[in-house]
């Protein structure tokens, strides 16, 4: 079991090297120097500009903004993942989170910090809401979570749109009215000590679902009931488990996350709600952080960090000369390289020259 | 006579375990050899080796006196081993031709010349009585067809010689003679057959010789004209076995499970089971034999939840239980080792822990305020571990899925039997299971008998049947057709009422 592990972790590694060094024979190929693109790298997550000697926090401040939205909805689809179901809805899930948030912003009169806590318990309610009813139409009818997932996104966006304009009501038909401090989760001193960033205190209910996750998956007896149904619907049900309930509360959970993820961006990067003229992407991303991460909670955790950088890398190299669109090339190589596990575990065992391990899994048949 | 194929002095590992120490296998050219050992011993693992599929820590292997290094399963087939695997590879869609032309498709031009192919197929087909349909879809044709089709595909690639792998364990009876005929027929034709199995009737039917291993090691090889079935199974086992199970008089109290009036419906829609009532009473082993598909199986979900009862009363303990959920079934009282061990048995992705409080995960001890206790889980998994003498490489972290099919069933007797239900429901308890483990399991639901539990023993081996039970049902067409007394009958008998040729309802 610990030889197996350590190979499910070298895995992604490796597939994340190759997916780096794609991108920089990308960069060769068409005359460009991959060494900028990697300083532009480094300068987005550590803030320290190799070149200039300098060092800037606010660097630091956009790229931990970048990598929370994603990590929520990468925790969402990797939760639904363990029982056995693909979310493409956490989309969706977060638009909702982010009208139940912004309701909240604008409607409810609190005290600070309260309010804040009620936008974010919202915006999870609403996004657990518009996952469970996937969740129930799956244990209810059969019919497939993709598909209604895939049709909730867009129910979500024109939903968020209509509330927008006429519900909450929009000047300039792009934004609601600017909210109360009290629900924002903004804060001038992180913004004073990133530099002027946009960095919030989203952070902290990221960091407690990362932990809340892997805390229920791995340590709940619901969370072993979860993983039952995931890997064997028929066997979970033989042990008595309740197969139905746990497929709409584990997609029910899931969209919390994602919910979650619309409070953050709303009242956090932003203080108004918004007009989305169409989906932003984080529900994509989100499948591809889980993908990478193995579904597992800290795997997602890091991902969501390298996805994160390379969003908030983009407009660094653009000022170097790299072509921004090179950091999609290289996370969707990476996506293209963990596809390719089986290859690169057979990789991995002939560098080590030993008996292929995936086949020893086999032993005493 | 020369010798075919010489594997010398094979040595592999895995990590934990040591699948084949020295071990060394002569086959003769033009004969049927079997390989003989308990699930676990290290046949599939020699054969793999022998295949390709996995290189030796150490030894020779020798073709036709030539000494090979046998890297991947192409090297196999140019050097004329073929395989028939335990679970088929062919594409279901496709049809027979095309399933053994895939890979080696004969051209005329840019297009499969499917005429040619399908002719060269009929002839083979024709020469070694197999009696196959080229142009029928694999979906279309019965398991003991398809299996013609994976020889004919060895054939089809000029295989010289054949490796059947468990060859018999998905097949009828009838189908498993047909297949013991086809094997003489390829020896005669001057082909060598590699029998791997652990059934003792079929050796002693087939083969000249018979290599034993046991736990890894080579025990011998002997000749099987000169061998007893006794003999050969103590060699597998290491230990004298008892065919027939001895056991005292059944001791039969109260009835802890009734079924009254019963039907339930199969995924068709019609009735699978109709109006079937029984009693099972406590102290007693109740056999249900029949024919595959004549109703046990939906009996076996209705009683323990998994199908929904159309009408009836399913009694436990007094308490109806039709139309409860499986939980409180289990909770009042039920215990089920289930027909399907991959399906419903086990969750093959989870440790040998897991799936061993899979029942019980969210008590006390195992569990406290909803939190699991893995080390309580471990101990629990480590104490039925040694009980039942489950073998696992790396105990209860041991991977389910790696395990081999009789050490899985073992697990499943043991929480089964650890939970100690007052009614338990048996099905199948040793399919494709070695006699070791057979006499085992046997001897385990006799003591829980002798305990005072009721068993219902559905089983389509009527040997099993008859040497467990103290009373027997017969069901044909979904209805019980007769009660018997299991000492006052026979297999005629059964056999006779099976086909729905009598009706005996004592």
């Amino acid at each position: 079991m610990p030889k197996h592990k350590k190979q499910s972790i070298l895995v992604p590694i490796v597939a994340i090297l190759f997916g780096f060094a794609l991108g920089a024979v990308v960069l060769v190929l068409t005359g460009r120097n991959p060494g900028s693109m990697f300083l532009a790298m480094f300068q987005g997550a550590t803030g320290i500009n190799v070149k200039a000697g300098t060092f800037n926090p606010r660097y630091i401040g956009e790229f931990v903004i970048q990598s929370m939205p994603i990590m929520l909805s990468g925790l969402s689809v990797a939760f639904a993942f363990r029982t056995g179901l693909f979310n493409i809805g956490a989309e969706g899930q977060l638009i909702a989170g982010s009208v139940a948030a912004t309701a909240v912003a604008l409607w409810v009169q609190a005290p600070p910090g309260v309010h804040a806590v009620l936008v974010l318990l919202a915006a999870a309610a609403a996004g657990a809401f518009w996952g469970a009813i996937p969740g129930w139409l799956k244990a209810r009818f059969n019919v497939h979570e993709v598909v209604i997932t895939i049709m909730m996104n867009y129910l979500a966006l024109f939903l968020n749109n209509w509330m927008v304009l006429y519900v909450f009501g929009s000047k300039d038909r792009i934004k609601t009215a600017l909210f109360p401090a009290s629900a924002l989760l903004k804060d001038d001193a992180l913004a004073a000590l990133t530099n002027g960033s946009r960095l919030n205190w989203g952070f902290v209910p990221v960091l407690l679902s990362v932990l809340l996750s892997w805390f229920i998956i791995e340590k709940t007896t619901f969370g072993y009931s979860l993983r039952a149904v995931g890997f064997n619907k028929e066997g979970a049900r033989y042990a008595g488990m309740k197969v139905e309930r746990n497929i709409v509360l584990s997609m029910a959970i899931a969209g919390a996350f994602a919910g979650l993820a619309g409070a953050v961006i709303t009242t956090g990067t932003f203080n108004y709600g918004r007009f989305l003229p169409g989906a932003e992407g984080y529900g994509m991303d989100g499948i591809a952080v889980a993908l990478v991460g193995g579904n597992a909670a800290f795997g997602v955790f890091f991902s969501a960090l390298l996805f994160g950088m390379l969003k908030a890398a983009q407009p660094l190299m653009q000022s170097q000369g790299v072509p921004k669109e090179i950091a999609s090339i290289i996370q969707a190589s990476i996506v293209l390289f963990i596809a390719m596990r089986l290859g690169i575990e057979t990789l991995i065992s002939r560098l080590k020259r030993k008996s292929p391990e995936t086949l020893g899994e086999e032993a005493g048949t | 006579m020369a010798f075919v194929i010489e594997m010398l002095d094979i040595d592999k590992s895995f990590p934990g375990i040591r699948a084949n120490d020295h071990v060394t296998l002569q086959v003769e050219e033009r004969s049927i050899h079997a390989l003989l050992g308990e699930n676990g011993a290290g046949k599939s693992t020699l054969m793999s080796i022998l295949f390709g599929l996995y290189q030796p820590d150490a030894g020779t292997i020798r073709v036709r006196g030539k000494d090979v290094r046998i890297t991947d399963p192409n090297v196999a087939n140019e050097l004329g081993i073929g395989m028939v695997h335990q679970h088929f590879k062919l594409v279901h869609n496709f049809t027979v031709t095309e399933n053994i032309i895939l890979g080696l498709e004969p051209r005329k031009g840019l297009v499969v010349d499917a005429r040619k192919a399908e002719r060269r197929v009929e002839e083979l087909s024709r020469l070694y009585g197999l009696n196959v349909d080229p142009r029928a879809r694999i979906e279309d044709i019965s398991v003991g067809m398809q299996q013609r089709v994976e020889i004919l595909k060895m054939l089809y690639r000029d295989a010289e010689i054949l490796i059947f792998d468990e060859p018999t364990a998905v097949l009828t009876p009838q189908e498993i003679h047909e297949l013991m005929g086809i094997m003489r027929r390829l020896v005669g034709e001057g082909k060598t057959v590699l029998l791997i199995t652990h059934k003792l009737k079929e050796i002693k039917e087939v083969a000249d010789s018979c290599t034993v291993l046991r736990r890894g090691r080579l025990i011998g090889t002997v000749p099987v004209a000169e061998t007893s079935e006794e003999k050969m199974a103590e060699m597998m086992v290491g230990r004298e076995v008892n065919f027939h199970i001895a056991k005292a008089p059944a001791n039969p109290g109260e009835v802890v499970l009734r079924l009254e009036g019963l039907n339930v419906r199969n995924p068709k829609g019609l009735l699978g089971v109709k109006d079937v009532s029984l009693d099972v009473r406590a102290g007693e082993i109740l056999g249900l034999c029949g024919i595959d598909g004549n109703g046990q199986t939906e009996l076996i979900k209705a009683i323990t939840g998994l199908a929904p009862a159309e009408s009836g009363r399913i009694l436990l303990g007094g308490k109806d239980i039709a139309r409860m959920p499986v939980k409180r079934r289990l909770d009042l009282g039920l215990g089920h080792i289930p027909e399907d061990r991959h399906r419903h048995g086990l969750i093959l992705d989870f440790r040998l822990d897991e799936n061993l409080v899979v029942h019980d995960y969210m008590r006390v001890p195992y569990a406290r305020a909803g939190i699991l206790d893995s080390r309580a889980i471990g101990a629990k998994a480590g104490k039925l571990i040694e009980e039942f003498d489950v073998r696992c490489g790396q105990g209860g972290a041991t991977p389910t899925r790696s395990m081999s099919g009789g050490n899985q069933q073992k697990a499943i007797v043991a929480r089964e039997i650890d939970r100690s239900p007052g009614a338990l429901v048996v099905a199948q308890p040793t399919r494709g299971l070695d006699v070791g483990a057979i006499e085992y399991i046997h001897k385990r639901l006799v003591a829980e008998r002798d305990n005072g539990k009721a068993i219902l023993l559905v089983s389509l081996e009527l040997d099993e049947i008859l040497d467990l039970s103290d009373r027997i049902a017969v069901i044909y067409g979904g209805r019980i057709v007769g009660l018997l007394d299991a000492k006052s009958t026979n297999e005629n008998e059964l056999g006779l009422l099976m086909s729905g040729s009598s009706n005996k309802v004592a």
